[in-house]
């Protein structure tokens, strides 16, 4: 194919596909009218109104705090967890090693609506409903399957020979961590990270059926802005752009990592 | 909660990291005997924490569906047998929301496969702004499913302000009330939108794997693009296609915020998925007994789907 029809064809799709994005940011920057104008409007005099309405109408910045802390902690907490037992199963095989990886796997297939009646239910007897907490556990145990994945096979690259000679010059377990394996599985262990954090910035099921005003991330506020009455369009446009764009600009820098940790070591 | 299934995924891919290992292990360690314990010490919080996520929940669930269990009314407990499964599934919805959830599956996987393989060897090769179109392409996988759902809602969809009515218009055609009319397509298209990036960037790097020299001789032969395509690419990219429906599928059983925040199921069950329907048993009828019955008929749709994964993934990863 000539460069020249390539390009134009890569850009075309391209643009199509980010078109509905791009449309959502110019919308935020229009008043409410323009937003609904017959036919739709590409040049306007663009307003920040929008921002500062969705701050004092609906508490932005207290979801945003809530996304934050819960995707940051879920993400460490799921690290802390995920990261020695990946280090067992990789440098420590037996015969189950497997069995015990595909188990894991399987819960991540179980629906999350599945467990809503138990989990509600004991979130609600825990005095636990609407509290960070309590999706901080919910979105570690649901990315955990993922993470040990992840880890496992990022370890599993990972020469053992060179942990073995560490051992044979006396290096503790933790020297061991430490200064041999941590730096070699440091892109593993930030590809998991960052997913996991995409993951649960964006996670809605559990936000929107265990929290509220308190506790309420940025997926449940927007979820709000679903009122089929209103046609507050500019409005939704700028409350979804805070909503997503920390978390879109941090995939934009992190996704060549992000694919290469997705795909389980099993695309090279 | 659990899918039972053997195991049989990582076999062929660890097969030779296996036999090295073992070879490994054969050497006398001297000091591993002491430390046993270490590996299952280090293993242990994570398989504990996975198996009470996944059993608590699961013998509640057999508990809640045996009895009458209304949230509203949690006084009012008493055994009624297979009561719930018989209203689940006698429930008309049921075989709709079945049906619904494959649909949107198969479709989901259908469109980001083909689209994701054409897209990825269309932007293979260097071309100007290649770096950028790689980074506005992958953009949708970012953005949250209920930031995604209203905006195809309200702004591409809308039936008379909408970018698509507009559209519709200028082709002098009547606009389409996508929420009443095609309400599963729509969330089709939302769902596909967010995954067809992901599936792109998976193909395109395992593109870049690809013998160059292999293509070169094969056009030297006389092959054709399409002759290329059938036996050198597409052979190629089988692993990473597997592992796109292996993901794919884990995530798509329980897409919700697309449905909660736009058709809410509807209009009558029309874009219902399972786990939308368990969702209105629970918390919109406060039907705990009901929900988990269908719940565990969740838990047998997520076991089907996991033997035939294994399958699949297990003969591709050969």
């Amino acid at each position: 194919m000539a460069l020249a029809a390539r390009t134009g064809a890569a850009w075309a799709v391209t643009l199509l596909l980010f078109f509905p994005l791009g449309w959502l940011v110019l919308t935020a920057f229009k008043t409410e009218l323009q937003a609904i104008a017959v036919p739709p409007l590409f040049v306007f005099t663009p307003t920040l109104a929008n921002f500062a309405e969705v701050q004092q109408r609906s508490d932005y910045l207290l979801y945003a705090q809530n996304s934050l802390v819960t995707s940051v902690a879920s993400t460490l907490l799921g690290l802390a967890i995920a990261a020695p037992a990946a280090y067992s199963m990789a440098f420590f095989r037996t015969r189950r090693t497997r069995d015990i990886l595909m188990w894991m796997l399987s819960t991540k297939m179980m629906p999350a609506v599945g467990a809503l009646v138990p989990i509600y239910v004991l979130a609600q007897t825990a005095g636990l409903l609407d509290t960070r907490l309590a999706l901080i556990v919910i979105f570690t145990l649901s990315n955990l399957p993922i993470m040990v994945w992840m880890l496992y096979s990022q370890f599993k690259d990972i020469p053992p020979e060179i942990l073995e000679a560490a051992r044979m010059d006396g290096a503790t377990l933790w020297q061991e961590f430490r200064q041999v394996l941590l730096p070699l599985a440091m892109g593993g262990l930030a590809a998991t990270g960052l997913l996991c954090l995409v993951l649960s910035w964006n996670e809605a099921f559990w936000s929107l059926n265990l929290t509220s005003a308190k506790a309420g991330t940025l997926a449940a506020l927007i979820a709000s802005y679903s009122s089929p009455e209103g046609l507050f369009w500019a409005k939704l446009s700028a409350a979804s752009l805070m909503a997503i764009a920390p978390i879109v600009v941090f995939g934009w820098f992190s996704q060549k990592q992000l694919v290469q940790g997705l795909t389980f070591g099993a695309v090279k | 909660m659990g899918v039972v299934i053997d195991t049989g995924l990582a076999a062929p891919a660890a097969a030779n990291d296996d036999a090295a290992r073992e070879k490994a292990a054969a050497a006398p360690r001297v000091e591993r005997t002491a430390s046993r314990a270490l590996p299952r010490l280090l293993m242990a919080p994570a398989v504990a924490t996975l198996l009470l996520w996944m059993l608590v929940p699961l013998v509640m669930t057999i508990y809640f569906s045996f009895i009458r269990y209304n949230l509203m009314q949690p006084e009012a407990i008493g055994f009624i047998g297979l009561g719930n499964y018989e209203f689940f599934v006698t429930d008309p919805s049921f075989a709709t929301a079945i049906m619904n959830t494959l649909l949107l599956i198969g479709s989901v996987i259908a469109i980001t496969v083909v689209g994701g393989v054409a897209l990825a060897l269309l932007i293979d090769e260097p071309f100007p702004g290649r770096g950028i179109v790689r980074v506005l392409l992958i953009s949708p996988f970012f953005v949250m499913p209920t930031v995604n759902a209203l905006l195809w809602k309200h702004m591409m969809m809308n039936p008379i302000y909408g970018v698509l009515a507009d559209l519709w218009r200028f082709f002098g055609a009547e606009p389409v009330d996508f929420m009443t009319d095609w309400p599963l397509g729509s969330v089709i298209v939302m769902v596909a939108w967010q995954w067809l990036p992901f599936a792109t960037l998976i193909f395109m790097t395992a593109l870049q794997s690809m013998n160059r020299e292999e293509l070169e001789a094969a056009r030297m032969d006389g092959a054709h693009y399409l002759q290329q395509l059938r036996y050198l690419v597409l052979p190629h990219l089988g692993r990473s296609i597997a592992v796109v429906i292996m993901i794919e599928m884990i995530f798509l059983m329980s897409v919700f915020a697309e449905i909660f925040t736009t058709t809410g199921g509807g209009p009558g069950d029309a874009s219902t998925n399972v786990a939308f329907l368990i969702f209105k048993q629970a918390l919109l009828n406060f039907d705990a007994g009901v929900a988990s019955a269908g719940a565990l008929f969740a838990v047998l749709l997520a076991n089907i789907a996991a033997v035939f994964l294994i399958r699949l993934i297990g003969k591709n990863l050969d």
